[in-house]
């Protein structure tokens, strides 16, 4: 169930990809987290991650969740981000039959779907093709 | 810890559903799984359900089905890890005998899933995965799959047609078995021809939307031995988990979760993967199959799809891999899934399956897997003579 508070404090990461970096070992993650599951510090800082990186996986959703008919057929991948995060993003403004692991993206600010007729509008980063 | 042994067993079809409720499925199984066991005082329900809440409206399951069955006033509650559900029902009751706690447990799934549209079906499973960071980009569970997919087929340069192979294989093994949701034979031109859902997946690489319930009677297993002669001990058991962000993971070709889950489950029973002689596995998608059997170290990494192809895994072979027709064609009705593996694997090693039975296994598995590997039950059950 939408709601507003469960948007609002996730904003920092829809809209700025703010992710963790553990302070112990560096690595870094997204969605955030507390602990690190790597050398079990609870030391991590919020970054805001890259915006750019490389396509390493995709899929072409054709049948989507309630909710998410009007942008059928979209595009769903695995990003991995200049400095070695991956994020599950949609792929948008792109040629389908064009994509393919190693495509160069970058992140762009974009509607992600209506909490029906009264409810909230949800927005995040999504990615499209560098150009 | 005391030992724990399967005494009975229920089954419903797999399949649709329209004249019974949630109640009305649970308690065909339930029953048959009590008289099974010759009617013991059940002191406890454990009831595997991913739905019930978001499709059904019900909540409070364990005492619906309790109050229901008759057992009104026993320990009754639902236990959920999605998909996974069904495992961690056997893992929970499990704990419960073998702690000293309750000495006849019954364990059991149920989930109605085919009265719901298929968006608010794909909706409510996809709440397996991460809601706020995948659910939230409108990530379907089979778009999940469907990176899955695409990777293990680069990684190892296995083909669309070659992942064609195993729902082929899991429907012709389905037509043995009576309770299966599809009794119909398909090619691998079916498979390449059904409407694609999220890229490469097709509806037929899918296991399909179902309904149904099962259950086991579990008990110690001196108390088994004095009231039966087709005794199956769970003879190990382990459950895993992985980080619930797929893209967090670094090799997507495996369930880290099925791997750990299944070498505690190893041993603990004492045995190795050459030991086992029947195994019931996930294979919510094609590409599942091939990994699980991977996983679970019955074929070496990239390898699974030779060793299918050559028939190893066939009715028969060693180990006989889903002798139901699996996920893919027995059905899965998501919480009740995992039970059902259980009660198809005891019957197996009970040598009471019937048309499906695999020639005198004495060492069974179960893998049950909740969201994309997040949670794993992997259990080892052994025929006791
Ligand atoms: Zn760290």
């Amino acid at each position: 169930m939408a709601s507003v508070p469960r948007y609002w404090r996730n904003i920092p990461s829809y809209y700025r990809l703010v992710g963790s970096k553990c302070r112990g070992c560096g690595r870094t993650w997204f969605p955030p987290r507390r602990c690190c599951p790597i050398c079990y510090s609870r030391d991590l800082e919020l970054i805001e991650l890259p915006t750019e990186g490389v396509l390493e996986e995709f899929t072409i959703i054709r049948t989507p969740p309630s909710g998410f008919d009007y942008y059928t057929p979209y595009v769903v991948g695995i990003v991995k981000l200049r400095d070695g995060t991956r994020v599950l993003t949609q792929v948008v403004d792109c040629d389908v039959t064009e994509l393919k692991p190693g495509t160069e993206v970058v992140a762009t600010f974009r509607r992600v779907r209506e909490d029906g007729d009264f409810g909230i509008v949800m927005y995040a980063l999504k990615f499209r093709p560098k150009r | 810890m005391r030992k724990v042994a399967i005494v009975g067993i229920g089954l419903t079809k797999v399949g649709r559903h329209f004249d019974k409720g949630l109640r009305e499925l649970f308690y065909e199984a339930a029953v048959r799984a009590i008289e099974d066991a010759g009617c013991p005082e059940i002191e406890a329900i454990i009831v595997g359900n991913m739905c019930s809440s978001s499709l059904c409206d019900q909540d409070s399951l364990g005492a619906l089905l309790a109050d229901y069955c008759g057992l009104c006033g026993r320990a009754a509650f639902k236990v959920e890890a999605a998909c996974g559900s069904g495992g961690v029902a056997l893992l929970t009751g499990y704990m419960a005998v073998a702690s000293g706690l309750y000495d006849y447990v019954l364990v059991g799934g149920v989930e109605k899933l085919t009265e719901a549209t298929t968006r608010e079906v794909t909706y409510a499973l996809a709440k397996a995965a991460d809601a706020d960071y995948e659910l939230f980009y409108g990530t379907s569970f089979t778009a999940l799959n469907a990176l899955i997919m695409r990777y293990y087929m680069r990684k190892y340069n296995v083909t669309r047609e070659d992942m064609a192979l195993w729902p082929v294989k899991m429907h012709e093994n389905a037509m043995k078995c009576p309770h299966a949701q599809f009794h119909k034979r398909i090619t691998v031109d079916d498979v390449l021809k059904s409407p694609l859902i999220a890229d490469p997946i097709r509806v037929l690489d899918c296991a399909p939307i179902s309904d149904g319930a099962a259950a086991v009677v579990l008990c110690p297993l001196e108390e088994a031995r004095r009231v039966s002669d087709a005794v199956v001990e769970v003879a190990g058991i382990a459950c895993s988990t992985d980080y619930m962000y797929l893209a967090q993971r670094p090799d997507i070709a495996s369930f880290t979760a099925t791997v750990k889950a299944a070498e505690r489950a190893y041993r603990m029973a004492k045995v190795e993967p050459r030991d086992v002689d029947v195994a019931e596995v996930h294979d919510a998608f094609s590409v599942l199959g091939f990994i699980d059997i991977e996983d679970l170290g019955f074929s070496r990494r990239g390898e699974a799809v030779k060793l299918l192809k050559e028939g190893v895994f066939d009715p028969g072979g060693k180990p006989s891999v889903n002798p139901s027709g699996g996920l893919k064609a027995r059905g899965h009705p998501v919480g009740a899934t995992g039970v059902y593996q259980v009660a198809e694997v005891a019957l197996q090693l009970m040598e009471k399956a019937g048309s499906m039975q695999v020639p005198s296994p004495e060492i069974g598995l179960v893998q049950s897997i909740g969201g994309v590997g997040t949670t794993v039950t992997v259990a080892i059950l052994r025929r006791v003579k």
